[in-house]
């Protein structure tokens, strides 16, 4: 939703190691860049407003809520959305958990168990839980989605 | 057996973990128009002047919809306008949409709409709902086109009452011995499923609607749009891509009525609404919330022997699904057991809350909340062991149900195993009370569930099967993909019953209501059941049209052939065979003849026997079979300031058959979370004039991770003979006991009766305070 018709300017965001160019203005929210400007729709919206977590990035390693963030703050840095991990550990060890159902909190979950998985391979329950309270997911009892995230920090060890 | 109890992954994993699976609201096409509503702060008030001026004074705006009366809408009762209409009756109620070239533009020209209130008296309960002299949230309730079986009271805020009479209550009186009499009651909540709802609406030049929706019930968008709008029916097209969680809340045709009026506003240009999330906490339908009065009754020995009820559910400002979830509180009002004398009166409320949808159980965790709590205080009172008492009691064949339905090995599972499974998995022998140290006590608390589905009659479901050149097959089905995984499960089926390799089946995610055959509404846990049967017929077409063109073919009769493993043999010499993908699509002579074509499978299952209940007495069929289960959860429980711990949750739970093992699981368990989640924190606060004070997730608060306990699941496998590989039900059953399971423990825990949810430590402060002050 970009919320302010005010002057558009244009931008390039690193996304997903590709240079976009994007036409926005200073109040645009980054998520909804994303999925409206470059077609994005793997972060999906669920609140608008840092409550769920649905809609989680990559910045520079550390998993943000792109509702919470304006576009043009991520200008000059490194953004990944789902859409930019490919085959990567934890995709697989989703699916073969079943740590998810309907899958709209999937994305948000990736990214965060992601760079979770990064930055502290060897992380503790309580590490886990502090990362991972952020999302909310509705469908399972998130008894898959520790599985699936603790199988691929154990298979580091 | 192959490929059914396998834990297969499902078919659109690999979509959900790379961010390419579609939803609604991913649906990204320009030019399109954005709606956004302005909703009613009061919950009762008419609406006395609304000024559009300033709104449209904003560039970009192209349509207002407000102070116009259109048809009145509801899926039993047709008390509902669309938008408001003179009056509002719930907080969240939509008075005003604004249809304009961006959300941006249309969110700024919302907040510029100036309505005008005058307040009236609230009903902010289904007690103060049932009082005489109660404010009415509906005048005039007899002028209301509803349909059949609907009984609404003139001048009272009843919508409608469903009565059990079974036995005879004098006698059950008479062999009573001990009594339990208690009161229940909580608040709506919400399903908050992460994906808000979302509608996307066009009508074409040659006036064809096409919408699509974030809903459970394509093929009921498409049958009320016509109902209500006059629309041909052939003219609407629903598509559905794939949902992002719905537990019900999507099953109630809503938003949709509001987009197809915005698009209609603006001569039928595409229109896309977007539910807030606070719009989709209070705007859309909630989860409902009961008033509830119980006595119940047994012999000295622990036999059930009488039970009078009063359910007043609160189906909110419009009655919509209400009325019909109240009736399934009426034909499961008790737990599952042999009780020969009951009567219950289970009244479908209006009040000045926002409206009930469906949510997952429909009115069976409800009931069974009040229904198994009451058996532990009857326990108690007779001084008996939970399980015990629920053991001496548990439904058989040769019984009958509430509904006076006779109970059979077939149509209700067995409550015995469930119970006597789950009296090992919680250790119960162990004891089910101890103190852990000064401070702390462990507690366990277990409950026993069942549920029929009460859907329409003559609910039906329709699958098409599609040979692809190479032999492979696409499954069409109308089952919606909210999350269960059923139409995977669709494919496991086929694999098994073709014995062919489930990755040469393909599923067609997303539903189209012109393509694909209708299929009543994705809800009541019978996706499985229904879409598996027509699947199965389908099946049998297929082999039918394989088998009579392999007989002309080979020049044998069609009874000696068999098909499997992408072959069409003869069944005593194998070797002579046609392979499938050779016939599939006909099949042609050496001298270029052929004969045939691509073969198509359809197949199609109806409701077998249900009925309507006697409006008197109840009596009647409610659907095809009830799936138990026995419940229990064990946690820890702060003496000094009433916090706890949920340290595991278990659940047994007779589902017939297991058709994929992590799909079974992961339902039962997401369900028992989302109980979990209900009965201990999730309620709207209203304030004394029914305004919400928490529709955001921020406030409204659902289980997080971290906040999880341990899962133990088993299953019980009592086949349903008429269903699809003997399975049962299950999608709703994890959650069903919860609420009751989790009261039960902590009841025991603080050594209080705790008959109200949320269960959160105040509440239990509140009831321990007002216990001491009962008992100076
Ligand atoms: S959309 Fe919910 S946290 Fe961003
Ligand atoms: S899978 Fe549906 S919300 Fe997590």
């Amino acid at each position: 939703m970009s919320l302010s018709e005010g002057m558009k300017h244009q931008f390039y965001l690193n996304v997903n190691q590709e240079e976009r160019s994007v036409v926005i203005s200073p109040s645009d929210i980054l998520l909804s860049v994303l999925r409206e400007q470059l077609g994005l729709t793997g972060s999906k919206p669920g609140c608008y407003n840092g409550d769920c977590g649905a809609c989680t990035i990559d910045i520079n390693g550390t998993p943000i809520k792109s509702c919470l963030m304006l576009a043009i703050e991520a200008i000059d840095k490194n953004i990944t959305t789902i859409e930019g991990l490919k085959d990567t550990p934890i995709q697989k060890s989703f699916v073969e958990h079943f740590a998810f159902q309907c899958g709209y909190c999937t994305p948000g979950f990736i990214m965060n168990c992601n760079a979770l998985i990064q930055k502290h391979p060897n992380a503790s329950d309580e590490v886990i839980e502090e990362w991972l309270e952020s999302n909310i997911c509705r469908c399972t009892g998130y008894k898959e989605i520790e599985e699936a995230v603790k199988s691929v920090l154990h298979s580091n060890k | 057996m192959e490929t059914i109890g396998k834990s297969i992954i499902r078919k659109e994993a690999l979509d959900k973990v790379t961010g390419t699976a579609k939803y609604t609201s991913d649906h990204l096409s320009l030019p399109m128009l954005h709606a956004k509503m302005v909703i009613s702060p009061y919950a009762h008030a008419n609406i006395t002047h609304i000024d559009l001026s300033e709104a449209w004074k904003i560039p970009g705006v192209r349509a207002i919809l407000a102070g116009e009366k259109f048809p009145l809408t509801g899926e039993e009762i047709r008390d509902r306008p669309p938008i408001a209409y003179d009056k509002v009756r719930y907080c969240g109620e939509v008075v005003a949409v604004i249809v304009a070239d961006s959300p941006a533009i249309a969110k700024r020209a919302s907040s510029l709409i100036k309505v005008n209130y005058e307040p009236l008296p609230v009903v902010n309960s289904p007690n103060q709902a049932y009082e005489n002299n109660a404010p009415v949230v509906h005048e005039n309730i007899d002028s209301y086109e509803r349909i059949k079986n609907v009984y609404p009271e003139v001048n009272t805020n009843i919508a409608n009452r469903t009565k059990i009479r079974k036995g005879d209550m004098e006698l059950g009186w008479q062999r009573t011995e001990i009594v339990v009499e208690a009161d229940f009651s909580f608040s709506p909540s919400d399903h908050a499923a992460m994906e808000t709802r979302c509608v996307i609406a066009e009508i074409r030049e040659d006036e064809t609607v096409v919408i699509t929706s974030s809903s459970q019930s394509p093929f009921m968008i498409k049958k009320l749009l016509h109902v209500y709008f006059h629309i041909d029916i052939g003219k609407i097209v629903v598509n559905v891509p794939l949902v992002g969680g719905a537990y019900g809340g999507k099953a109630s045709v809503q938003l949709e009525l509001i987009a197809y009026l915005a698009s209609k506003a603006v001569h039928g240009r595409k229109v896309k609404i977007l539910n807030s999330r606070e719009e989709d906490l209070i705007t859309s339908p909630v989860h409902i919330g009961l008033d509830a009065t119980i006595k119940l009754g047994c012999s000295r020995d622990g036999v059930l022997q009488a039970a009078e009820i009063l359910y007043l559910f609160d189906g909110g400002a419009y009655s919509d699904k209400a009325v019909d979830i109240s009736r399934a509180g009426a034909v499961d009002c008790t737990g599952p057991y042999r009780i020969n004398n009951i009567q219950c009166d289970a009244l479908c409320m209006y009040t000045n809350h926002p409206y009930a949808a469906p949510f997952r159980g429909f009115g069976h965790s409800e009931v069974m909340f009040v229904f198994e709590r009451t058996m532990d205080m009857l326990a108690k009172k007779l001084k008996m062991d939970p399980i015990e008492l629920r053991l001496i009691n548990a439904i058989k064949p040769g019984d009958t149900t509430p509904t006076q339905l006779a109970v059979n090995k077939s149509n209700v599972g067995n409550v015995s195993e469930c119970i006597l499974k789950l009296k090992k998995i919680m250790n119960w022998d162990e004891g089910s009370i101890k103190q852990v140290s000064n401070t702390k006590v462990r507690s366990k608390g277990i409950c026993c569930t069942w549920k029929n589905s009460t859907i329409d009659p003559d609910a039906s479901s329709g699958v098409t099967l599609t040979f692809n050149p190479d032999g492979s097959i696409n499954i069409i089905s109308g089952v919606v993909e909210i999350g269960t995984g059923t139409k995977s499960v669709l494919a496991q089926m086929l694999a098994e019953k073709l014995k062919m390799d489930v990755r040469q089946i393909y599923v067609q995610m997303e539903v189209n209501t012109k393509s694909t055959p209708d299929h009543w509404k994705t809800v009541s846990s019978r996706g499985s059941f229904m879409a598996g049967r027509a699947l199965l017929n389908a099946a049998d077409d297929i082999i039918r049209q394989l088998k009579d063109l392999t007989a002309c073919i080979l020049r044998c009769s069609k009874v000696d052939l068999e098909v499997g493993l992408g072959k069409v043999y003869l069944k005593d010499t194998p070797d002579i065979f046609l392979n499938i993908k050779d016939i599939c699509y006909g099949y042609m002579y050496p001298n270029g003849n052929a004969i045939g074509g691509q073969i198509i499978g359809r197949g199609t299952y109806i409701q077998r026997r249900v009925t309507y209940l006697d409006p008197e007495t109840g009596a009647g069929n409610p659907g095809p079979e009830w799936t138990v289960a026995a419940q229990g959860i064990e946690l820890e429980f702060d003496l000094l300031d009433y916090t706890y711990n949920v340290i595991r949750a278990a659940t047994v739970v007779d589902v017939g058959k297991v058709l994929n093992e992590k799909t079974a699981l992961g339902q039962i368990i997401g369900g028992m979370s989302m109980g979990i989640s209900f009965a201990g924190r999730e309620t709207f606060q209203f304030d004394q004039a029914g305004r919400i004070l928490n529709p955001q997730l921020r406030t409204y608060r659902p289980l997080r991770y971290g906040e999880h306990p341990k899962y133990e699941v088993e299953f019980v496998e009592t086949p349903v003979i008429d269903g699809p590989y003997g399975a049962r039900s299950a999608g709703e059953h994890g959650l069903i006991g919860m609420p009751a399971a989790l009261a039960n423990s902590l009841s025991a825990a603080a050594e209080v009766d705790l008959n109200q949810l949320p269960l959160i430590p105040e509440l239990i402060w509140k009831t321990k305070e007002g216990a001491v002050d009962d008992s100076l």
